[in-house]
């Protein structure tokens, strides 16, 4: 009777259930569908802030503007940061697959240290801005900085708890269901908070109005 | 109850160090533009780099380009979806708004 199952399940799905030996109706893992899914629904959260600040950029009569404020050698540094801390959750993600824990642990707290970093140099340029002159109600262009830059801040943070709650889980032996999948789904949400990034870096910093 | 699993092609750390090696390039050439006068190119340029970067995460760091293209379409309505919420408020704020 399970093998009947198992074949029907096949027949339905024969492209994708060999691949990944997911025994669902699309041969896929629900978990990284369903991430997948979040994803896309995220690129409407940010694209939908992306063109508010792209229409009101130019609206700061009298107040400081992106030239004034922005500190582009800093971002520029905050930027390679969020990459490289890409780079070591792929690092992290090849760990778990090998079934190495220790360094599954060790590249996941780099990359949380890392964006950590990034969230510490995001709040010293908001800080920065604010002694400028720069404050949330100001202008146009600044409430829809404030927002874009802050929503993409707290999507780091958030992943930062993650990757941080992940450690801790991995180290207590707590982890329910396949370890390496479980690693790979946090590493898409964190790719693609660096993703979001690369588009905010040109779009809002390098891009002049 | 026997299930085939046959892994799928997975890049080495090595290729991964490369890859972010490429892209922190990218990254100089982007920030470069603060201090080099590229005149007309830069705007082609960035948005360029930065097409290139997005893709290249997404398909080498977010394995889309070995996973299966299910994972892809899931993500590819979102970011079309986004590309027309901002035609959409390009098109009223600055055209229909005249």
């Amino acid at each position: 009777m399970a093998d009947t199952t198992v074949h029907a399940v096949s027949a339905h799905a024969p492209t994708n259930a060999h691949v990944t030996g997911h025994d669902t109706a699309t041969g896929l893992s629900n978990n990284k569908l369903a991430m997948w899914m979040f994803l896309g629904s995220e690129c409407l959260l940010f694209g939908g802030l992306i063109s508010t600040y792209m229409l009101y950029r130019g609206r700061h009569d009298g107040d400081p503007g992106p030239a004034q404020v922005f500190d582009i050698p800093l971002t520029s540094v905050s930027s390679f940061v969020l990459l490289m801390s890409s780079l070591t959750m792929v690092l992290a993600v090849n760990a778990a697959k090998a079934k190495d824990d220790r360094n599954t642990k060790l590249w996941l707290t780099v990359t949380a240290l890392l964006g950590s970093l990034f969230v510490g140099g995001q709040v010293y340029e908001f800080t920065a801005f604010y002694k400028e002159g720069l404050g949330f109600t100001t202008s146009l262009f600044a409430s829809s900085f404030f927002t874009l830059t802050g929503f993409h801040g707290v999507h780091v943070s958030v992943g930062v708890m993650m990757l941080l709650a992940l450690v801790a889980i991995i180290s207590r032996s707590r982890v329910t269901g396949n370890k390496a999948e479980v690693v790979e789904l946090v590493g898409l949400y964190w790719h693609f908070v660096d993703v979001v990034w690369v588009v905010i870096f040109t779009l809002v910093y390098l891009i002049p109005a | 109850m026997s299930t085939e699993v046959v892994e799928h092609d997975h890049p080495t750390n090595r290729y991964f160090i490369w890859t972010a090696a490429v892209l922190a390039g990218f990254t100089a050439l982007e920030a470069s533009t603060y201090w080099v006068d590229f005149g007309s190119f830069a705007t082609p340029l960035l948005l360029t780099l930065m097409t290139i970067k997005f893709f290249v995460i997404l398909l080498v760091f977010m394995h889309l380009k070995y996973d299966s293209k299910l994972f892809g379409v899931m993500f590819y309505i979102g970011l079309g979806l986004a590309l027309g919420v901002y035609i959409a408020a390009l098109c009223t704020f600055q055209f229909f708004a005249r």
